[in-house]
């Protein structure tokens, strides 16, 4: 492993262990997604596509995806009020390292997430029986494109604004996203105006499409494509806004 | 106490991970490349630095010089530019116009900013300690971004942190978050090491173990470039003190040269006016001309004319003068200037209430 490589690993496990030993960290990013898909494969609050348990995955994996926007804005935020990303970029680490890092350890903690909800998945009826390489790549694919969605977003967000303003700010965005963003509920349980605009919006595309691969088993390639603009538009933007300082 | 410090630090003069870059033929003599390292260059070399927020110049054509292996401290008041100095030598602001070498390298160029980040250690002055994690694992973390770090053992005890290493940093007082920061910009063992403000917050035990430690490196052969608003500090720890004011430099040198020489200070009694004390007093000693009065701060000063030292026999020459003059009861004192002294003359007395 090259030096860089190894800054950029220590950087990843070091944020990773962060996020994984913060309680609210882990509220956000692990429980409620849980207790989602729980609620969604066992009750009929809300109508889903057949199998449920495969809906309800779907719409759990595209929340846990999300909910890296709200962490890492308000991560990213208070880091730097307190200067911490200023002193990171000013060791062997440096600026770009950094991002890198945080990058890593978004994915790692989505790998435990994806454990976590399918294992819990498995125990309210999902079976994964008759999963094909290509489904599990096209859903890596849509999970990888939803993160840099939300990351580049969370960068924005959270590189541009107060620490107070963020925290309320990204809060309350999750819980629009989740509500009424087709994030975890179809979108055809949304008013059709609202359905028209979220199918195009990044919790939508992701929603629907995790949702569709979880019950049909179709990579939803427009959905896909609407992922990597926003990510590109997302990334572009954060790129020209980002304050290291507060 | 475990030795923290190698000897041979002062002998290094290649700490990086790139090989060093070929200089061009035919380069003009003393010309600087990235990875190229003049041993003789000095630590830092800051010329015609500018840097404006908005309508204001908050450095102003402000140039200084840090020499390998010495201490400089940067004094100034609030707003005089020092941290924007500092930050733009650290490579976290962009100048608008000026120039910085670090180490030999120019600041400006991409290659010099990544050779230095393994080269230079920084302490900002709100610290960037993220906050979750144990104090202890922030600094190994830190530790593991450097190629050769020092051990983060002996570095906390030297520090007085090692029954709080297993504290969460949010739990931790000002004065230990403080001196954690100063844990992190020095672990990798750095040539260059910038300190903001380093002792600010701290009670009197814990400056004076961090003052010890930064003695430790200056020792060991780092160079040292402070900010401080503690004239103690200054006069205690600098090599060199530079004095900045309103974006650019007022004074330079030691802090021996800098506070000036012994003088007779003269309290002007109740119902006299300096001035006129001044006056009567210069006519008193008008058979010893090397000796001119002053004012400063409503009392009288006596110096020599040509900067020379005065003893207790001027003093006596001035006591008996004033005598004569008919101020007897005024007060006369032998006085030695402090850096703060010479800190207030340069920069004034007025309260200072924007930041830079």
């Amino acid at each position: 492993m090259s030096a860089t490589a190894r800054r950029v690993w220590a950087q990843t496990r070091f944020e990773t262990v962060a996020v994984l030993r913060n309680g609210e960290q882990l509220v956000l990013m692990i429980l409620l997604p849980v207790i989602a898909l729980v609620v969604l494969a066992t009750t009929d609050l809300v109508p889903l596509p057949e199998p449920r348990a495969d809906a309800a995955l779907g719409g759990a994996l595209a929340m846990a995806v999300a909910s890296s926007f709200t962490s890492q804005a308000i991560a990213v935020a208070f880091d730097r009020r307190w200067g911490v990303l200023r002193m990171l970029a000013t060791t062997p680490l440096g600026p770009r390292g950094l991002l890198a890092g945080k990058l890593g350890a978004v994915l790692l903690v989505l790998g435990v997430q994806v454990l976590t909800l399918l294992g819990v998945a498995l125990a309210v009826g999902w079976r994964p029986g008759g999963v094909t390489a290509a489904q599990v790549g096209g859903g890596l694919l849509l999970m990888v494109l939803g993160t840099g969605v939300f990351v580049a977003f969370a960068l924005l967000l959270g590189g541009t604004l107060r620490p107070e303003a963020v925290l309320a700010i990204a809060n309350l965005l999750f819980v629009l996203m989740v509500v009424g963003g087709g994030l975890l509920l179809p979108l055809d349980t949304l008013p059709a105006p609202l359905a028209a605009v979220a199918a195009y919006l990044p919790p939508g595309a992701l929603g629907e499409a995790l949702r569709t691969l979880c019950t049909v088993g179709q990579v939803d390639l427009l959905a896909a494509g609407v992922l990597a603009a926003w990510a590109v538009a997302g990334g572009l933007l954060a790129t020209r806004s980002f304050r290291w300082d507060a | 106490m475990p030795n923290w410090f190698p000897a041979s630090k002062a002998n290094l003069t290649w700490r990086g991970s790139l090989p060093p870059p070929r200089v061009p033929s035919g380069a003009p003599a003393g010309a600087v490349y990235p990875g190229r390292v003049p041993t003789d260059s000095p630590a830092l070399l800051v010329a015609d630095l500018r840097k404006r927020y908005g309508d204001r110049d908050v450095v102003a054509g402000l140039s200084l010089r840090a020499e390998r292996g010495e201490l400089t401290a940067v004094l100034g008041p609030n707003g005089a530019g020092k941290t924007t100095t500092i930050e733009c030598c650290e490579g976290l602001r962009r100048p608008d116009g000026g120039r910085v070498e670090v180490l030999g390298l120019d600041r400006a160029l991409p290659e010099s900013a990544a050779e230095l980040r393994h080269r230079v250690g920084v302490m900002l002055q709100e610290g960037g300690l993220p906050l979750s994690p144990r104090a202890v694992d922030v600094l190994e973390h830190v530790a593991r971004l450097h190629d050769r770090p020092g051990a983060s053992g002996p570095l906390l005890e030297r520090l007085g942190l090692t029954t709080v290493a297993r504290t969460r940093v949010r739990h931790l007082s000002g004065g230990q978050r403080q001196r954690l920061a100063l844990a992190c910009a020095i672990v990798g063992e750095p040539e260059l090491v910038f300190l903001d403000e380093p002792t600010a917050g701290l009670d009197p035990q814990a400056r004076l173990a961090v003052w010890d430690l930064i003695r430790s490196l200056r020792e060991a052969g780092t160079s040292i470039v402070l900010t401080t608003h503690l004239m103690t500090e200054a006069e205690d720890l600098a090599d060199r003190v530079v004095v900045v004011d309103r974006g650019s430099v007022v004074a330079s040198g030691t802090p021996d040269e800098l506070r000036g020489t012994p003088h007779v200070r003269v309290v002007v009694p109740p119902g006299a006016t300096d001035a006129a004390v001044a006056a009567d007093l210069l006519s008193a000693l008008a058979a010893h001309p090397r000796l001119v009065t002053a004012l400063e701060g409503g009392d009288v000063l006596v110096r020599d004319r040509d900067g020379g030292d005065l003893d207790t026999a001027d003093l006596a020459l001035v006591a008996s003068a004033l005598t004569r003059a008919g101020h007897r009861a005024a007060q006369v004192a032998l006085a030695r200037p402090t850096l703060e002294d010479a800190f207030l003359a340069l920069t004034g007395r007025e309260l200072r209430t924007e930041a830079a």
